[in-house]
């Protein structure tokens, strides 16, 4: 190569330092869930005594199980409003006016969007639960499904939808034969995105899951372990989030590069 | 019925519905909110008033607000700097290579919010790896405050939005015909003139979506103050919070997020317009 090399090694340590910057600190976490003490300042030893400790947690698994329901719920009913209204949008040749809306939810800041329905369900005087929290991850996450399902329709060729209809399918039948195989890859995609989203999510759950907790989330027990006395348990949580977050992503980076 | 207001009624129907309810519907209330007075006991008179705008331009609040985009243009900029040579290197890395350094970007940024955040506490406190690293090294005798405060703040953001700025970058420069720059050099021109005539000018449009993004991300966010900032009301989003989980005082609250959501839309639009501009000038050349 000619003087290039030179520039392009600048680059690649800047790269470096910046794949450092990413990693050290959740480096620096799962490190620290496996040391004895606990404790930040000094290495002493071996222990998988923290993770011990988180099984014994039963507020800790309570507060999965509510993350767990308010995920797969929402991704459900996200999933299958996403995608029609993805068709929808896609097909009936709509307004600038509702694309936008659809973008809506995706770039208000959560603070906002929590303090919104917070407002709507005091006026309407609902009882907050893990109910009222799905129906406002739904919000997000119908948006950021029917984002993902619309690329995939984007390259989809309706003449086969057309060739099933003239060979005497209705639309339904249509629909579940062709259309849905064909976007099934999207449609995964955006529901793993969903599920992930609803998992990680805190503010809007902090505000509309009411007091008590029967309704406390995951990242809402994160939030006060962080927030009011840090335990060295909080480590070995971490370390888990991060693996099966990871685990996620690459599982459906997988699945979308053999859809490809 | 005929059967294309039935389709439209079945694919459109409920997605709309669920905007118009749990979305339009609850921020129409916020914005109502904010014309109203606030109860005594925390809930809502609701006698018309402006006062709670009037209030927002108050110099205690309308520092928080300058705090707010202060810290969040630092962070865009730091964004950026740090972002632009990572994305270039990666959209022109040989193709088998570009995915997965992406994907290394971008994966921190699909675990919990919270959790990376939690990192920087333990990393950057007193006792913390960087106060340690730097007094074992004998650079510093004292701990440096590294941790809550306005610089914790912008670690924090830029930790959570690099990725981000990166993905934006290198999705417009990979698209960068290559002939070009190869061409300006062949006539040439030094890579550094190369890079300021045609490399960048040719990415602003990723320049401007990635920096938008980042900056409205940050300006509006809680959990980074909330955690790195030492509790205080820092910025627009603690403040919010503030007002109807501690103070309050919902009107209030409600024109906060109001003006919060001004401020977004009119940059959303100015950057969606000079794309506009840009994308109509690149015919016209």
């Amino acid at each position: 190569m000619r003087r290039i090399t030179g520039e392009r090694r600048l680059l690649a340590a800047h790269l470096g330092l910046v794949y450092l910057f990413l990693y050290g600190p959740i480096a620096v976490l799962v490190a620290l869930s496996f040391n004895k003490s606990g404790l930040p300042t000094a290495w002493t030893g071996f222990s998988v005594e923290w993770y011990g400790k988180l099984l014994g947690n039963e507020a800790i698994h309570a507060a999965v199980a509510n993350t767990l329901i308010v995920a797969v719920a929402s991704t459900l009913i996200s999933t299958a409003i996403g995608t029609l209204l993805a068709l929808g949008l896609e097909r009936l040749r709509s307004s600038a006016l509702l694309d936008a809306l659809v973008y809506v939810p995706m770039i208000i800041p959560d603070i906002v969007l929590a303090i919104a329905l917070l407002s709507f369900f005091t006026a309407l005087k609902l009882t907050l639960g893990l109910h009222s929290i799905i129906v406002s991850h739904a919000v997000f996450n119908i948006a950021f499904v029917c984002v993902v399902v619309r690329t995939r329709l984007k390259h989809f060729d309706t003449s086969i939808i057309e060739a099933s209809i003239d060979l005497g399918a209705n639309e339904i039948r249509t629909f579940f034969r062709i259309t849905l195989p064909v976007i099934f890859p999207g449609v995964l995609s955006g529901a793993l995105l969903a599920f992930t989203l609803s998992v990680d999510e805190f503010i809007i759950a902090y505000f509309t899951a009411g007091a008590g907790p029967a309704s406390t989330t995951f990242p809402m027990q994160i939030y006060s372990m962080i927030r009011f006395g840090v335990t060295p348990e909080i480590n070995a949580v971490a370390t888990i989030v991060l693996g099966v977050s990871f685990f996620l992503v690459l599982l459906s980076q997988r699945l979308n590069r053999e859809a490809a | 019925m005929s059967a294309e207001v039935l389709r439209r009624v079945v694919l459109l129907g409920p997605g709309l519905g669920w905007f118009a309810l749990f979305l339009v519907i609850p921020c129409g209330i916020v914005f109502v909110y904010s014309f109203f007075e606030r109860g005594t006991y925390g809930g809502i008179d609701y006698i018309f008033t402006v006062e709670n705008y009037a209030r927002a331009a108050d110099p205690l609040y309308l520092a928080i607000f300058l705090t707010s985009a202060k810290l969040a243009a630092i962070t865009t900029l730091a964004a950026l700097l740090i972002g632009y040579p990572a994305a270039y290197l990666i959209a022109t890395a040989p193709k088998r290579w570009q995915m997965p350094l992406l994907i290394l970007v971008m994966l921190p940024f699909w675990s919990n919010y919270l959790i990376r955040s939690y990192a920087w506490i333990v990393v950057l406190n007193r006792e913390g790896l960087v106060n340690h690293g730097l007094q074992a090294l004998g650079l510093i005798d004292e701990p440096l405050p590294l941790l809550y405060n306005q610089f914790a703040i912008v670690v924090g953001l830029l930790y959570g939005y690099l990725p981000f700025m990166v993905l934006a970058l290198y999705s417009s420069i990979s698209r960068l015909n290559p002939e070009i720059a190869e061409a300006s050099a062949d006539l040439g021109a030094s890579s550094l003139r190369t890079f300021l005539r045609i490399t960048l000018p040719l990415t602003l449009p990723g320049i401007g979506a990635g920096s938008v993004f980042v900056f409205v991300l940050s300006i509006g966010n809680f959990i980074t103050p909330d955690l790195l900032g030492g509790g205080r009301s820092l910025m627009v989003g603690n403040l919010i919070f503030d007002q109807f989980l501690s103070a309050r005082d919902w009107p209030f609250g409600s024109s906060l997020a109001f003006i919060l959501i001004a401020v977004m839309l009119l940059l959303l639009v100015a950057q969606a317009w000079a794309v506009k501009r840009a994308q109509g000038a690149g015919i016209h050349a």
